[in-house]
């Protein structure tokens, strides 16, 4: 079967803000993502490396603030929900199934070790910048926060300073 | 007033509302065709702005929504989470998720959503960024000092603008829609194909457009609810339409001693003056406090009257007056003032008993037996009487 046209971008957005309002009205806080990749590592640490954890500062102070463990967190519930509902989403557009994807023009290999170091510097980056695209630019810009506003502009003024660099991967 | 948790919804349930966000999240962002990585980067060579499209009508209208909210009094502003700025983490933060965004070709909102619907890439990307939180954890003894520096608390962007609230939010969205308009022409020319979009669809297009402008000259032009409450205070004083119940001093301290339970004793003078003196059973809520949200309960509950007190008239009615409009509970004002309820029952001087009439002394008898039994009862219940006092707690959020 072929897989169904997507969402108007203008209906996704206005959807995606009522529910990022609805969000707000609710529990005071916006969307996420990068924090509950933060609770997994800090929850295996915790697992595989005990001592490591109860000495480093970084595991040291986030067990400290979740006292009811790194995994009973706000965002980690999101982000299950989001696994559900995009398979969900997908189930119903036929859009569900392996798949590897990538520029004409790359390589497989090409395109596991960027994938990799690619989600190895958003990683980094959401972690330096308090939160990714959802935490800080999206919810960051519906609350005006200026915090958030600025690194939204940073994210996207360096993927365009650096689109040039990387066409290889993704033109053809 | 929102938000609602954690007082109306526990901190338990949020989770299970986390997880119902998560999915309409996740929906959303699949049907938008965020499970693909072609679309996403396509916003940074211009073949498709899908994107940005997304991203700024979520935007503007999460923030316009924000905007009205607040103006209605929908929404306490000091309570929801803003971003705090540490600005040099923000920006070198942001340009390496820049960077990890055009290589990798996924955001982490993203990565999970396509990872979901069996994308090996995205996959591939999700394990990345986990390796990438993992160094962050290893390296903060390092950097620590630069990810704490340049702490500004957390401002907004009018704030450093130093404009108005609806001012930025206009200024947001005529951005957002000159941005759709200028990266739809690019689009069509980066691909070099000539559709032409029905003059339907422009129309409905522009009148979308108008929606945020709108609201917003709604929010910049018509009064806030603060401001509904004093105008329909001023007009009913005006119109002399108030009507107030009162209490008589002798009537209320019967009350206090045989039905305390039954009042909520509210001194509206300042802190200072009830501390000086206040009544039996009397609880401190100044007059510029009582539409504040922790006293909402008082003024929404129906079992018990509140009977409000000060020193002077105008002070003691305007007090009144805002509670009516916080809920509608049975309020009262004390006919007398503070100073005058102590001279009577407190202070009171025993009259010539040779002379005096038989009103008179049964007058004493029951003031000064009621003052023994007003001050027995504050001694008792010193300290039942004290009001739950609600700790406005401010919601965390963002990635942490």
């Amino acid at each position: 079967m072929k897989p169904k046209p997507y969402m108007n971008p203008y209906l996704a957005g206005f959807l995606l803000g009522l529910l990022l309002l609805a969000t707000i009205y609710i529990t005071g806080r916006g969307l996420g993502a990068s924090g509950a990749f933060k609770s997994l590592i800090v929850a295996i640490t915790n697992i595989i490396a005990p001592n490591h954890a109860s000495e480093a500062i970084f595991f040291k102070e986030y067990n400290a603030s979740n006292p009811q463990g790194p995994m009973v967190n706000w965002l980690v519930f999101e982000v299950i929900g989001v696994v559900i509902g995009a398979f969900f989403s997908g189930v119903l557009a036929n859009r569900v199934g392996l798949k590897f994807e990538k520029g004409p023009r790359a390589t497989n290999m090409a395109r596991i070790v960027t994938a990799i170091i690619g989600g190895l510097l958003f990683g980094y980056g959401s972690q330096l910048g308090r939160g990714c695209t959802s935490g800080s630019a999206l919810s960051g810009m519906a609350v005006m926060s200026f915090g958030g506003i600025i690194t939204m502009f940073a994210i996207f003024g360096s993927g365009y300073a650096l689109a040039y660099f990387f066409r290889k991967l993704w033109l053809k | 007033m929102g938000p609602l948790v954690p007082y109306i919804i526990s901190n338990e349930f949020n989770l299970i509302i986390a997880l119902l966000i998560g999915i309409g999240f996740g929906f959303i962002l699949e049907q938008a065709g965020f499970s693909s990585t072609k679309k996403l980067v396509g916003l940074f060579y211009g073949y498709d702005f899908t994107v940005l499209r997304v991203f700024f009508t979520a935007g503007v209208t999460a923030m316009v929504g924000v905007l009205l909210f607040q103006h209605y009094g929908l929404i306490d502003l000091n309570l929801i989470y803003i971003n705090p700025t540490f600005l040099r983490s923000a920006i070198v933060g942001g340009l390496v998720m820049g960077a990890g965004f055009i290589i990798g070709g996924f955001c982490p909102g993203t990565s999970v959503c396509a990872a979901s619907i069996g994308k090996m890439d995205a996959m591939l990307f999700v394990l990345g960024s986990i390796i990438g939180v993992f160094i962050f954890a290893e390296t903060y003894p390092l950097i620590s000092d630069f990810y704490l520096a340049d702490n500004m608390g957390a401002p907004t962007m009018y704030q450093m603008l130093g404009i108005s609230m609806p001012l930025f939010a206009f200024l947001l969205t005529a951005v957002a829609i000159f941005a759709f308009i200028a990266t739809w022409q690019i689009e069509k020319k980066v691909r070099k194909v000539n559709e032409k979009t029905s003059p339907k669809w422009i129309s409905r297009y522009a009148f979308a457009s108008a929606i945020p402008f709108v609201i917003v000259a709604v929010v910049s032009f018509l009064p806030g609810k603060q401001e509904i409450i004093e105008n329909r205070i001023a007009e009913a004083k005006r119109q002399q339409k108030c009507v107030f119940h009162e209490i008589d001093p002798d009537r209320l301290a019967d009350e206090i001693v045989h039905h305390y339970y039954q009042l909520n004793v509210i001194d509206v003078r300042t802190p200072e003056e009830f501390e000086a003196f206040h009544l039996p059973m009397a609880i401190n809520i100044p007059l510029s406090e009582i539409t504040d949200r922790k006293w909402e309960d008082l003024f929404k509950q129906k079992i018990k009257t509140n009977v409000f007190y000060a020193d002077g008239d105008t002070i003691v009615r305007m007090a009144c007056l805002k509670a009516n409009f916080v809920g509608d509970s049975k309020n009262k004002i004390l006919n007398v003032s503070a100073l005058d309820f102590k001279q009577m029952f407190f202070d009171i001087t025993p009259p010539d008993f040779e002379v005096a009439s038989k009103k008179e002394i049964n007058e004493y008898n029951f003031r000064s037996e009621a003052a023994i039994n007003m001050l027995q009862l504050t001694e008792a219940l010193k300290n039942i009487g004290k009001p739950v006092t609600k700790t406005i707690v401010p919601a965390a959020g963002g990635c942490s």
